[in-house]
């Protein structure tokens, strides 16, 4: 039997100090850790169940923005009043994430922990092939069947998607993970896979998140989430956007303007070009029709993936033109 | 009231009575967790297997390490083809004899991926899993040919008993003022029923009973006695109730042997639970199909031949052929017709039944078809279907038993409103939504089996019925109890069914959607012998009150035994039985015609297909029919396609219980808009895998993808196909969904999608 050893931690203290020894694992909501250990992905000697210490749960908003704790339930952020008023991409990214049943156990930290769906990284029997999983291993996606895998952010050694919504909205509005004492922009928490695709957090022994802060702004008060997929429930995205927007007194010309990518990168994908390119600029179809295109520079596809080059930009056009009608 | 006449009003004690909308008698203990399904029954001693599958999907093992998973605490057999207690093979599902040779449940030659090799049995399944991980096999790999899209799979060999021919197919088509050609894919599919397949395995001495999902009791139970050389009669299967089966729990599986196997070396019971990714290669679904149709028609529509071809995928070392042609032949009159059909071996598992095996890709190909040719000549695509209707079977030159598909044709579109499509292409809009208007047709063919049923008049009042049939879902409980109840005339509450145990009085397979008819039957025909016995016992009995009346008859009406002439002296069954000193009135009947009475054909009746009738057995050429009206919403940009209303109206005759009627129609039509918008199984080319083999990656509809559904029944009973007039209900209602739903995505888009699923890629 493959036997672990199960902690739970009763302090802060306690399970980041337990967190610090090797082959350990927190375990939180579970969705994420116990699949891929039945796939036999990951297969921890400890766990540390922290579900049970207090105060990490807490959402509160106030005129600095918002503070999500690391315990709180997918499901609670998502039906937040206050999360729903001045983050509405958050509240529609997390809706749209999973299904009701994966939303009323996953927390708000292991939702961003979440690992990819790549069903090569997911199946080590029989394919042994993973630089994610087993470093210098090499990659069976990239000549596989690859039609969710990513075209941003891909490197010789790993083209697998990141998964999560909830980045996605994360991303675009400058959000900060707080590592107990330690705080990392969200764009740097998430790492690009390079040659070391395994290492995919600035994340280090013993660090646990604890909550998540997003600053308050014009553009997340205007904001959106809009996720394109096959199925209308419980599948990942094809390709989505969040996108916020602040416009000057004009009504018309964009002063600031927020865009996360999800579904289309290895990480939580900015698109600054796209912002770029409209600040300043007349929130007008043309416009956003020819800047959205930027979304794109750089993809790179692998055959079964293509359609998402050409799918992005339409989803960062309707969501930036339906973000501006809040506006 | 006749047998016939079915019941419009709900709500009342009629509807306990053959065609009253009755609730699922099973619904309450399912939806409050009473309901047992086999696999959670525990018998003393119980141990799990674990299945080790191939990673290689051709080639061969030459080795098998199994001494770290043996040395696993808890283990307490490595199961391999070097020690597996040898077995013979069993009669096949259509009587073929045997070949005597063992049947190996574990393979050394690998012709797919996920194909058996090993099994680990261990004290918890804990144990068994993480031993499991640990055998270790090496390969000697060859190059797989993955799917038909491989070109060294080539054209695949012709199945020429696929083969029809009418006229002169390829000259009617050259001499066509129009012709149209195209192909038509679907890819492989698969049942994924929610409730995973799987058995415990229980020997006691020679007698060995099985808890196994099923849909096929006796044909299961005779391959589990031919393994193991004991009379059928020892073997005592039992499937209480199942989560679905779709055509996938019919047949006896590699795994149901290695359990068998496992538990008679063992002398344990042994429960083996196949895992959500194994339920995609531990058997077959639905093969990969591609057709290739060309029709040639005058310039106002009319067909003037059909020239088919098609291929599917089968496994390696089996024919296994998904009949391509059967609605191709049937749909349309034409004077010259041709259809020819291959199979392609590629290292796949041996492809199995799916709902509306054959007809439901078929559909796909000619409803298509027809839909190109309305578009090419410029008429609506249901008037083409109208122009090119066939009066009889064009294939067999018989009359219709009943053909109500003009009268589906008429109700579907006055309830969609279909005289509101606008003809042109892409000229429907709302907003960025695309709207499109699209119809197709289905059929699926009456099949018959004869049965046998057991019903029992207990001295309490009680009525039971017993049959070795099973209740997959699609309330076989039910209606068995309204079949009695009417028959006999006692309420439905007081009727007690017993399914699902091969100790029961035997059934054939619930496939092909012959169960209902055959069982009505043969519950209706035990019940009216028991109900005869009951009157003659209070006619006759020197202690029945009813004795002094001298009538030549009684009546029976809400269990309530009287006169016709004094209705003043009714009696319950229960009384009657009481003052008689009666316990049991018993009437076995079955439904066999005179030649296969006899014990040798009883028995091949119910354990193999062989004695079914087609279809066109007999003066009439018998099926259902129906058609799908969709209108689908499709995003300019995103090419995400929605459906946003369905309207479908069906001919399956009479419905025995319009309510579960419907509920299976539905449920056929949900599973046909996912085969049209998200189900494919996706194949590594380069190992054979499924890539996404769980339910997470293989898409089946949510509720969300569903929007409301209107059924519409156009039936009338047809006493030609079934004693009590019901044609096939269950595979019917997906059979036209898939092409209903593209032709909509082509009248909204201007673009054919030809080769299902139709995913955003194709539209963008």
């Amino acid at each position: 039997m493959r036997d672990f050893s199960y902690l739970r931690a009763n302090s802060f203290e306690e399970a980041s100090s337990a967190a610090a020894m090797p082959a350990t694992m927190l375990l939180a909501g579970g969705t994420t850790l116990i699949d891929l250990a039945k796939c036999g992905v990951t297969n921890p000697e400890r766990l540390v169940d922290i579900t049970h210490l207090d105060g990490f749960d807490a959402v509160t908003v106030d005129a600095e923005g918002a503070s999500i704790g690391a315990l709180a339930k997918m499901s609670r952020v998502a039906a937040d009043p206050s999360i729903l008023e001045n983050f509405p991409a958050v509240s529609e990214a997390l809706w749209q994430a999973a299904s009701a049943q994966i939303r009323n156990m996953a927390t708000i930290g292991g939702n961003l922990l979440q690992r990819t769906r790549c069903a090569y990284f997911r199946d080590p029997a029989s394919f042994p092939a993973c630089n994610k999983r087993v470093p210098g291993s090499g990659c069976s996606a990239m000549e596989g069947v690859n039609r969710g895998h990513a075209v941003l952010g891909t490197s010789q050694a790993c083209i697998a998607t990141y998964p999560g919504d909830l980045a996605a909205a994360l991303v675009a509005f400058d959000a900060i993970v707080h590592l107990g004492g330690r705080k990392v922009a969200i764009d740097d928490f998430f790492l690009l896979p390079g040659a070391t695709p395994h290492q995919e957090h600035a994340i280090q022994p013993g660090e646990m998140i604890t909550a998540i802060t997003i600053p308050a702004s014009v553009a997340a008060r205007h904001s959106t989430y809009l996720k394109v997929r096959d199925r209308q429930s419980y599948e990942f995205a094809a390709a989505s956007a969040a996108v916020g927007i602040e416009l000057e007194a004009d009504r018309e010309t964009i002063r600031d303007i927020r865009i996360g990518l999800g579904g289309v990168a290895t990480k939580p994908w900015r698109a600054r070009a796209v912002e770029n390119a409209l600040r300043g600029k007349v929130l007008e179809p043309d416009i956003v029709k020819s800047a959205s295109r930027l979304a794109v520079e750089g993809a790179i596809a692998h055959g079964g993936n293509h359609y998402k080059i050409e799918l992005a930009p339409r989803v960062v056009e309707r969501a930036i033109l339906k973000s501006g009608a809040l506006a | 009231m006749t047998i016939v006449d079915t019941r419009m009003k709900h709500g009342n004690a009629s509807d306990g009575l053959l065609g009253g909308r009755l609730a699922r008698v099973d619904g309450p203990a399912k939806i409050t967790g009473a309901a047992d399904y086999a696999m959670e029954y525990f018998p003393e001693g119980m141990v799990y297997a674990v299945i080790i599958d191939s990673t290689i999907a051709s080639g061969r093992v030459v080795a098998l390490d199994t001494a770290a998973a043996e040395a696993c605490p808890g283990v307490l057999l490595v199961l391999t083809p070097d020690n597996a207690l040898p077995i013979r093979t069993a009669t096949g599902w259509m009587g073929e004899p045997p070949p005597p040779v063992p049947y190996d449940p574990l393979a050394r030659e690998i012709t797919f991926a996920g194909q058996h090799i090993a099994a680990v049995i261990a004290e918890t399944f804990e144990q068994a899993t993480a031993a499991a991980a640990l055998v270790k096999a090496t390969y000697e790999e060859t190059t797989p040919i993955s799917s038909f899209d491989d070109p060294r799979s080539g054209e695949g060999n012709p199945v020429d008993m696929m083969t029809m021919e009418w006229g002169d197919a390829e000259a009617a088509l050259v001499t066509a003022p129009v012709q149209i050609e195209q192909e038509y894919r679907t890819p492989r599919e698969y049942n994924v029923p929610i409730e995973p397949h799987g058995l415990i395995a229980h020997w006691e001495g020679d007698m060995l009973t099985l808890w196994e999902p099923s849909q096929w009791i006796d044909g299961m139970s005779r391959a589990y006695a031919e393994w193991f050389g004991i009379p059928f009669e020892n073997v005592r299967m039992r499937s209480p109730y199942i989560g679905g089966g779709f055509g996938s729990k019919a047949f006896p599986t590699r795994y149901g042997a290695v359990a068998a196997i496992a538990a008679k070396m063992l002398d344990r019971p042994v429960k083996l639970a196949v895992t959500r990714p194994q339920t995609f290669t531990a058997f077959g679904g639905r093969p990969a199909t591609r057709q290739t149709i060309a029709l040639g028609a005058t310039r106002e529509g009319k067909l003037l031949s059909i020239v088919h071809k098609g291929a599917n995928e089968t496994s390696m070392n089996d024919v296994v052929v998904e009949p391509l042609g059967s609605v191709t032949s049937i749909m349309y009159a034409t004077p010259n017709f041709s259809s020819r059909q291959n199979i392609v071996p590629v290292n796949t598992v041996k492809p199995g039944p799916l709902r509306a095996p054959g007809e439901n890709p078929s559909a796909f190909g000619i409803e298509c078809a027809i839909d190109e040719l309305a578009y090419e000549v410029g008429i609506d695509p249901l008037d083409i279907r109208l122009l090119n209707y066939a009066e009889e079977d064009p294939h067999a030159k018989k009359p219709w038993s009943t053909r109500r598909l003009r009268e589906a044709y008429a109700a579907g579109a006055e309830a969609f409103g279909w005289a509101k499509r606008s003809p042109g292409v892409r000229s429907m809009r709302e907003g960025r939504q695309l709207v499109g208007y699209g119809v197709a047709a289905g059929t699926y063919p009456v099949r018959r089996t004869p049965g046998e049923a057991m019903v029992r008049i207990l001295s309490n009042g009680t009525i039971e019925v017993a049959s070795s049939s099973i209740d997959m879902g699609q309330g076989t409980y039910t209606i068995l109890a309204q079949t009695a109840a009417e028959a006999i005339g006692v309420p439905v509450e007081t009727v007690v069914v017993k399914l699902g145990d091969s100790s029961l009085p035997r059934a054939p397979v619930a496939g092909g959607s012959q169960l209902a008819n055959l069982m009505t039957g043969a519950v209706h025909k035990a019940a009216l012998a028991a109900r005869d016995e009951l009157i003659g016992l209070a006619i006759n009995d020197p202690n029945s009150p009813f004795r002094d009346l001298q009538a030549n008859t009684l009546t029976i009406e809400g269990g309530q035994i009287s006169s016709p002439r004094d209705t003043g002296s009714a009696l319950g069954i229960a009384e009657v039985m009481r003052r008689t000193g009666r316990e049991r009135i018993e009437a076995l009947r079955n439904t066999l015609p005179e030649e296969l009475q006899d014990e040798k054909e009883r028995f091949r009746n119910y354990t193999t297909i062989s004695t079914m009738l087609s279809p066109t057995e007999g003066d009439y050429s018998l099926h259902s029919w129906c058609v799908h009206f969709v209108e689908v919403r499709v995003d300019a940009d995103f090419g995400t396609v929605r459906v946003a209303r369905m309207v479908s109206a069906l001919d399956s005759g009479r419905l025995y219980n319009p309510k579960l009627a419907e509920s299976q129609w539905k449920g056929g039509i949900i599973m046909g808009i996912g085969q049209a918008l998200l189900e494919e199984g996706l194949v590594d080319p380069r190992n054979g895998h499924v890539m996404n083999n769980n339910l997470g990656d293989y898409l089946v509809p949510t509720n969300a993808d569903i929007p409301d559904l209107q059924v519409i029944s156009v039936g009338v009973p047809d006493t030609h196909a079934s004693v009590l007039g019901g044609k096939a209900v269950g595979e019917l209602a997906i059979v036209g969904v898939g092409p209903a739903i593209a032709n909509a995505v082509y009248h909204a888009t201007g673009i054919r999608v030809r080769d299902l699923p139709i995913t955003l890629e194709k539209l963008i």
